[in-house]
């Protein structure tokens, strides 16, 4: 055993890559929850972005217009999802896990064409000499411009949200819609908004993982991630910044696993693999004591007549 | 009781076997029950094009049918069961855990052959087949034990079950031989299917010196890794992944079905077909080593190809003795050759590797 | 303008329409779709829907559709008690694959022995392990008041990697060359849950999910649990007057789920799986909670929902084989088909008026 070919640097740079098609995921589904919203759906609208944005690299050769795409492609579905929920006023369990199914299935349709092309490359930010900074440089300068979006929009969120009205509409629709709705906010088409905006998200999240992380396309690629980016939601007891350190403590801890694997540390691995859920499970007891909670009216269906 | 479960079975086994007989065109009819989609661009994918593959050699002669994504259990079962019911002749299943499903379905439908891959359990109409993929990973470790600078060569694998721990072991002793002082960095993804994880574990074994990457995963996600790392090489796995060629990948194994599945099919056209074991190697063509990069060196090159062709002619088994197991005792002698069995059931590492297989 | 009115009480027709409207429905959509990737779409509905039930090898699918569909009974049962007091277990998955490795545990510590005892002492371990993995969020709830949907959801990640370490060690079948997976019980005389009629696809499972309908059906309608558990969904406050203690019925609701759960996993790892391996679970935990809603949460609406799911996974698998259609397309369909569904129910609660437009 050898502990020092653990390049720190390196380790911790990896969080970022790691980290970041949860961090998209969850964010998005953050603020549908805080609009009172339970989408269980993230799956499948990360899978849909994964393919609209593969496809649309590929064809038009330009990573950046491939992120565009799997924003809009996640959007679009979820746009299906908010009609079940808010207009028929259908089960959002179900509604979201049947969506789950149904991206899954339709991104393999649209994906048969594009198994075994690699897309185009999406190249790091360049900082120019701020880059050599030790430390700093290869840790935090070393990304592509995804990274950094998505760390921006944790802290966008987390403005709009404190700060601005939209945000306290937002928050007030989630925490009790029927007073919302009293006070003349309108409820479907605020949540309406703050569902295709966690499909956008998530979209975007799951092309990073067919553009950058992978990048190929293959069937059911996302393995699983949404359903992280959901736990991570709670885990983060609603709060934005949360999502943040939640996010790189669940792609630290595989980094970590995978770490210790090379230097030949004699890990069970599978005991290893569930640790994150079962901190999470912890933080989740430890966090219980404060007063984060979930949004009033999470799950709950509004109807204006009630 | 008994009577009625000796009725019911007996009214099913008619039921089965005029089903069976009903079939009357002379098509043969071929089923393949997968375990992936055929979109996985590995194990499924390249099944798929096997049996592309015999309906291109047969054309109207056959009619192959399949059915994708097929749990392991009951499912599988069912499916091979609805095959056999709708007149195929013969039912090739592509997964180790179809393993049970087929002995039992064969057993139901004992004019219809089945053809189980990877595993052990034969029947009067059930053969196995298998590829020797670790002759490949021979030739694998020798371009890595003489790529490498750092000495250190990466391996991701899926789970710890022989067929992995069989190529780790293969391509150690080459990498061994071409350089005396190589050592292998094992991590285990502990999926069949998560190309960000195997990104992730490639990115690691980088990170940790590794300048030479095999994997026994299927994605591209370690290719794009180490290109994007540079100075890593890398070989296909599965599929040839020669969009990664000529630099990081240098070589590849492609799993070749194609020559067994039309040999297979043609026996049974001819009546030939009997129950078998097949483990086909570099030599039957069902190991192919994918095109050697310019990026090795032209003497590399030739001694690769010259050890694939001592594969292939039979002339050189990649585990000849002497070798001894990890916990230094002994484990063939010199000019010694493991039978197949002791080969399907490996489960230890050969000396010099320093990690364990975790237990 | 349409706007939509509450009914006083659910319609009785439509919550008989609904069902036959979302299917046809999905018939005109799911054509489409065929026809899109250049099949018969008469043909690949008639095969879906058609052809397990009345086709011409009907005998073997009837039975195949209770052994497809009891397990998404019995857990959807015991979910659906849940979620009626909006108690969300949405960790079945993870109890369903304790169940299976409690229960196939226990028989295989006895391996070789055959005794009569083995098999009633799978069942009880097998509803142990689905419990205790259930109880765990409930403990966590009633103690620390966490989020049970999150709990349960994380659990089922920990079942799955305790499967992959069960596989490839402690259960490991030492007559196997080393390859990952037990010993298979459908070997095991006394393990083995084998059909109780031959050719009938009737096991144990069956008659647990059958039976879980009937004890689901009676507590609801009679018993005071039932009434506590209804009261709990509809007026949580009020429910708090009447006398019913929230924390029992979490424990009650989440511990019953996971026994269902863990049963149906130990009988299904029991009989028509027969091994332990490290993909055991095929999803039945998630694909339950979908079942539960589509039976609007009623135990006969569940059985009926059950036995449709497992129709259109058998019908899919069938129009694979035969018509070359790809699996995703069969996936997709079945998307349409639970969208479709929870759309038209919106009519059985409300009815559309039009007119002018209430401010939504």
């Amino acid at each position: 055993m050898d502990l020092s070919s653990i390049n720190p640097l390196l380790f911790i740079a990896g969080f970022f890559v790691a980290a970041t098609p949860l961090i998209f995921a969850a964010i998005g589904e953050l603020v549908a929850e805080r609009a009172g919203v339970l989408n269980l759906g993230v799956e499948g609208m990360m899978i849909m972005g994964a393919i609209c944005g593969f496809a649309t690299a590929v064809e038009t050769g330009s990573p950046l217009l491939g992120f565009v795409a799997a924003a809009v492609g996640g959007a679009v579905l979820s746009l299906l999802f908010a009609f079940l929920t808010q207009i028929m006023l259908a089960n959002q369990v179900a509604s979201g896990l049947s969506l789950t199914l149904f991206g899954l299935g339709f991104s393999a349709l649209l994906g048969q064409n594009y198994i075994g092309i690699k897309p185009p490359r999406l190249g790091d930010v360049d900082f120019g000499p701020l880059g050599d900074i030790p430390v700093i440089g290869p840790i935090l300068l070393s990304h592509d411009i995804i990274v950094y979006l998505g760390i921006a929009l944790v802290f966008g969120v987390w403005a709009v949200l404190k700060f601005t009205r939209a945000g306290l509409v937002l928050r007030a629709v989630g925490e009790n819609h029927d007073a919302a709705h009293a006070l003349g906010y309108k409820v479907v088409r605020i949540r309406t908004l703050a569902i295709m905006f966690g499909g956008a998200c998530a979209g975007v999240g799951g092309a990073y993982i067919s553009l950058i992380r992978v990048p190929q396309w293959t069937e059911g690629m996302t393995a699983g991630v949404g359903w992280i980016a959901l736990a991570l939601v709670v885990f983060a007891s609603w709060r934005p910044l949360r999502v943040l350190l939640g996010a790189y403590l669940f792609g630290g801890l595989v980094q970590l696993q995978l770490n210790l694997q090379g230097v030949g540390v004699a890990i069970p691995v599978e005991y290893l693999a569930m640790s994150p859920y079962v901190i999470t499970i912890v933080v989740l007891v430890v966090l219980s004591r404060d007063a984060n909670r979930a949004p009033g009216s999470l799950g709950r269906i509004f109807h204006a007549s009630q | 009781m008994t009577f009625t479960k000796l009725l019911a079975s007996a009214a099913l086994v008619a039921g089965m076997a005029t089903a069976a007989f009903a079939d009357g065109d002379d098509k043969t009819k071929l089923g393949f029950v997968f375990v992936g989609p055929v979109g996985d661009g590995g194990w499924t994918y390249e099944h798929n094009v096997a049996r592309l593959a015999v309906e291109e050699e047969f054309g109207d002669k056959v009619e192959t049918v399949f059915v994708e994504s097929v749990a392991e259990g009951p499912d599988s079962e069912r499916v091979m069961t609805q095959m056999a019911l709708d007149g195929a002749d013969l039912i090739f299943t592509t997964s180790f855990g179809y393993m049970d499903p087929t002995i039992n379905v064969a057993a139901k439908f004992p004019d219809v052959k089945f053809e189980h891959a990877t595993g052990y359990k034969r029947a009067d109409n059930v053969s196995t087949y298998g590829a020797r993929f670790y002759e490949g990973r021979a030739v694998q470790g020798h371009i890595a034990g003489k790529m490498t600078k750092s000495n250190t060569v990466g391996y991701i694998g899926s789970y710890p079950i022989p067929e992995v721990i069989r190529g780790i072991n293969s391509a150690f002793i080459h990498a061994r031989k071409a350089n005396p002082d190589v050592q292998f960095k094992i991590v285990w993804a502990y999926t069949w299917f998560d190309p960000a994880k195997e990104a992730d574990a490639a990115k690691v074994l980088i990170e940790q010196g590794a300048d030479v990457i095999l994997q026994h995963t299927d994605s591209t996600a370690p290719q794009a890794a180490a290109q994007e790392a540079g100075n890593v090489i890398t070989f296909g796995q599965a599929s040839d992944m020669a969009q990664y060629a000529p630099k990081p990948r240098v070589s590849s194994i492609i799993d070749n079905w194609a020559p067994y599945y039309i040999e297979r099919t043609k026996a049974v056209m001819d009546g030939t077909w009997e129950s078998k074991d097949t483990w086909g190697g570099i030599g039957t063509g069902m190991v192919g080593i994918g095109d050697i990069t310019d990026a090795v060196p032209a003497d590399v090159k030739a001694e690769a190809e010259a050890l694939r062709d001592s594969i292939g002619s039979g002339e050189y088994q990649p585990f000849t003795g002497p070798l001894k197991k990890k916990d230094g005792s002994d484990w063939l002698a010199e000019g010694e050759n493991p039978d197949d069995q002791a080969l399907l059931q490996m489960n230890f590492y050969v000396e010099g590797i320093q990690d364990d297989i975790p237990q | 303008m349409i706007s939509l009115v509450k009914r006083p009480e659910p319609s009785r027709v439509f919550s008989l329409a609904a069902p036959l409207l979302a299917v046809l429905a999905t018939f005109v959509f799911g054509g489409l779709l065929f026809a899109a990737l250049g099949k018969d779409p008469f043909l690949a509905i008639r095969t879906i829907f058609w052809e397990p039930l009345f086709g011409e090898f009907a005998f073997y699918y009837r039975p195949q559709l209770l052994i497809k569909g009891a397990p998404l009974v019995l857990v959807a049962i015991g979910l659906s008690l849940g979620f009626k007091a909006g108690i969300w277990n949405i960790g079945a998955e993870g109890q369903y694959i304790m169940g299976a490795l409690f229960g196939a545990g226990a028989g295989l510590a006895f391996y070789p022995a055959q005794s009569v005892f083995i098999f009633p002492l799978m069942v009880l371990a097998g509803a142990f392990g689905g419990w205790i993995w259930a109880m765990i969020p409930a403990v966590l709830r009633v103690k620390f008041g966490t989020n049970e949907i999150l709990v349960s959801l994380m659990l089922v990640y920990v079942a799955e990697q305790f499967l992959a370490s069960m596989s490839l060690g402690l259960l490991k079948n030492p007559e196997g060359f080393g390859f990952p997976g037990s010993r298979n019980l459908q070997q095991y005389a006394s393990a083995h849950n084998a059909e109780l009629i031959a050719g009938t696809g009737m096991h144990w499972g069956v008659v647990a999910a059958l039976i879980a309908v009937i004890f689901a059906y009676v507590l609801l309608a009679r018993h005071r649990l039932g009434f506590a558990i209804r009261v709990t969904g509809d007026a949580p406050r009020a429910a708090r007057f009447s006398g019913v203690n929230p924390t029992r019925l979490v424990l009650f609701c989440l511990g019953t789920s996971g026994l269902l759960a863990g049963l149906a996993g130990m009988f299904e790892v029991a009989g028509p799986s027969g091994q332990v391996t490290i993909d055991f679970n095929v999803g039945y935990g998630f694909t339950a909670i979908i079942v539960a809603f589509l039976g609007r949460l009623h135990p006969v609406g569940i059985l009926l929902a059950g036995g449709l799911m497992a129709l259109t996974y058998i019908g899919g698998d069938i129009a694979q084989s035969k018509l070359g259609l790809p699996a995703a397309a069969i996936q997709v369909f079945q998307g349409m088909l639970l969208f479709f569904l929870l759309a038209f129910d919106l009519f059985t609660n409300y009815r559309p008026r039009i007119g002018r437009a209430e401010v939504a």
